[in-house]
């Protein structure tokens, strides 16, 4: 199992570096200059301004200028927030634990939601239950998280007044009451994430189970004469979460861009609201390292379901 | 969904209020028989100014899938039909632009391209080139694949091998034989892309980061209208219900589709 997991880690190292040659270019190729600030200054010479330059290596070929950001990244030295004047690092670290808190949350509320009601409906299929699960679920993956992020505060926030809605990250209670406060002020952001991901997942998870379902094992489980009940959740959950471990793999992407969306909505202070503030505050060392973060943390959530995979499916060989 | 259509096309045919015609004095009105939709917080027609986003939300989902679906097509074809390196080379490429956070990195392309684009095509071309391009940008990957696997079916059927036979060339092989043949996956998933993009689009609008403030697109509107739900919900309500009835749509299309075409129907 560690040497699996060790040589999945070691895969996933040229996709970072892969996205990270990406992003640079991305950042290279960009018109605009991070000292053209200075060039409109009156009071920076321009011989100061070459001198920066030089210093900088901004006139050296791409490929240096790559590799000196690359070790400088691995380093920690990941530069000097413009706004905020502090570095970069702090910055990111004091905004994370917000981020992965709601996205982790709401993924657990829709592998809750999702994997009962899928299996349910696929149990029995084209029944009253089924159908119901399937429109809502069609419902849930059209409706995009900004609108029901608008419509959850309207409805909790604005009519019934039961929940606040902006987090706050600076709350006064302590103990239990801090707890009860939290919940509260978590329970939309982490719902609209959740029931957006629950929405796509429960289809995941219907079609795989229907997949699996009927498979001659499944047969011969039950002519073994198990319970129906030891037949879904030992035989058949199991391989059909096989494909959905793979797919919602490659939804995490869009998951975290769901949580840019909700932090905005909600004002969590995050990465994600790090991330626009800083894009309309023209903070360039920010936007890059948040990027970057968030590339890290997709490939980080991808090795997480491969390792997931490599347990559900023994068949997978860890050498 | 026709409907839809023919009413974001038409519509401003029909209800000739100007999009930035301000009165104050109907300030946030509620729906009524002068403003259907109601009015936002300069009194501007919230119909009408949702008919003029719904065009810009159409055209840029289109246009965002066609450069995904032709993008998409070119490389599942080439990665398809090579059989060398070039075709694994491809589908890692695919694969790391798969794992890339999109949402993020639409909007430092768009953080860092915005001003010389809007130099060179003026505000609303630079900004509407600029969002398809990206959108369908960092969505051909699906495409690609599903033309990919079905090439690689495709290109050891026995027609193509009788094309081959009859001394057809390379291209002529792939835009002819091949080509017509593996498109009804595509169909779908461009269908789905349709919908995808009027998300993202929205959602930059949402963030504050699409169009230039003053072309209301409904992801705009919405952002516009979060700050005053408490004393106008209708603001929100009905672009929001619009984006959500379009998506619908596209998606019950992409739904039936699949249905359609793939005869794998369970039970």
């Amino acid at each position: 199992m560690g040497t699996y997991v060790l040589r999945r880690l070691l895969i996933a190292i040229p996709s970072l570096l892969g996205i990270s040659a990406v992003l640079f270019c991305v950042m290279a190729l960009a018109p605009g200059d991070p000292f053209g600030e200075l060039a409109t200054n009156p009071n920076v010479p321009p011989e100061v301004r070459a001198a920066l330059r030089e210093k900088f290596g901004m006139d050296d070929p791409i490929l240096m200028r790559y590799w000196h950001w690359l070790v400088a990244m691995l380093q920690g030295d990941w530069g000097f927030s413009f706004v905020s004047r502090i570095n970069v690092d702090t910055l990111i670290l004091q905004r994370i634990p917000a981020t992965l808190a709601i996205v982790g949350l709401s993924q657990i509320l829709a592998i809750c939601i999702a994997i009962p009601v899928g299996v349910y409906s696929a149990t029995r299929p084209y029944s009253i239950f089924d159908q119901i699960a399937n429109t809502l679920a069609f419902i849930g993956f059209s409706l995009p998280t900004f609108f029901t992020g608008l419509l959850f505060i309207l409805l909790f926030s604005v009519k019934l007044d039961w929940l606040p809605f902006v987090y706050r990250s600076d709350l006064s209670a302590t103990g239990l009451q801090w707890w009860w406060e939290q919940f509260k002020q978590s329970i939309m952001p982490i719902c609209v994430l959740g029931f957006f991901q629950a929405a796509s997942m429960i289809r995941y998870v219907r079609s795989a189970v229907l997949d699996v379902i009927r498979l001659d094992y499944v047969t011969t489980a039950r002519a073994k004469g198990l319970g129906e009940k030891v037949v879904i959740t030992k035989h058949v959950v199991r391989n059909a979460l096989i494909p959905v471990v793979t797919l919602v793999a490659l939804q995490m992407p869009a998951v975290f861009g769901g949580a840019i969306v909700t932090e905005q909505i909600f004002r969590i202070p995050g990465i994600g609201s790090l991330l626009i503030s800083s894009i309309l505050s023209n903070d360039t060392p920010v936007v890059m390292a948040v990027t970057f973060v968030f590339s890290c943390l997709v490939v980080l959530f991808n090795l997480i379901a491969d390792v997931l995979y490599g347990w559900l499916d023994p068949r997978i060989s860890y050498s | 969904m026709s409907i839809m259509i023919v009413v974001i096309l038409f519509g401003s045919f029909v209800w000739k209020v100007p999009i930035n015609d301000i009165d104050f004095r109907a300030k946030l009105s509620t729906p009524s028989f002068a403003h259907p939709f109601g009015t936002d917080d300069l009194g501007q027609d919230l119909l009408a100014r949702m008919i003029y986003g719904g065009k810009i939300s159409l055209a840029v989902g289109f246009a965002a899938m066609f450069v995904a679906v032709v993008l998409g097509t070119i490389i599942g074809a080439i990665a398809g039909m090579s059989r060398g390196w070039l075709g694994s080379f491809l589908m890692w490429l695919a694969d790391l632009f798969l794992s890339l956070p999109q949402l993020p990195l639409l909007l430092v392309v768009i953080y860092l391209f915005r001003d010389s684009l809007k130099s060179v095509f003026g505000p609303e071309g630079g900004v509407f080139i600029m969002i398809v391009v990206v959108i369908g940008g960092l969505r051909w990957m699906p495409v690609a694949r599903l033309v990919r696997a079905q090439f690689l079916s495709l290109r050891e059927k026995e027609f193509v091998e009788a094309a081959r036979a009859l001394g057809a060339s390379k291209t002529r092989m792939v835009v002819r034989h091949i080509l017509p043949n593996a498109l009804g996956p595509v169909i779908i998933a461009a269908t789905i892309d349709v919908a995808a993009a009027i998300i993202q689009e929205s959602t930059l609008s949402f963030l504050g980061l699409g169009f230039p403030p003053d072309i209301p697109t409904w992801g705009r509107i919405l952002f516009d209208a979060r700050d005053f739900l408490d004393i106008a919900p209708h603001w929100a309500l009905f672009p929001g219900a619009a984006i959500f009835l379009t998506v619908v749509t596209i998606n019950f299309i992409g739904d039936g589709l699949r249905d359609a075409l793939d005869a794998r129907r369970v039970m």
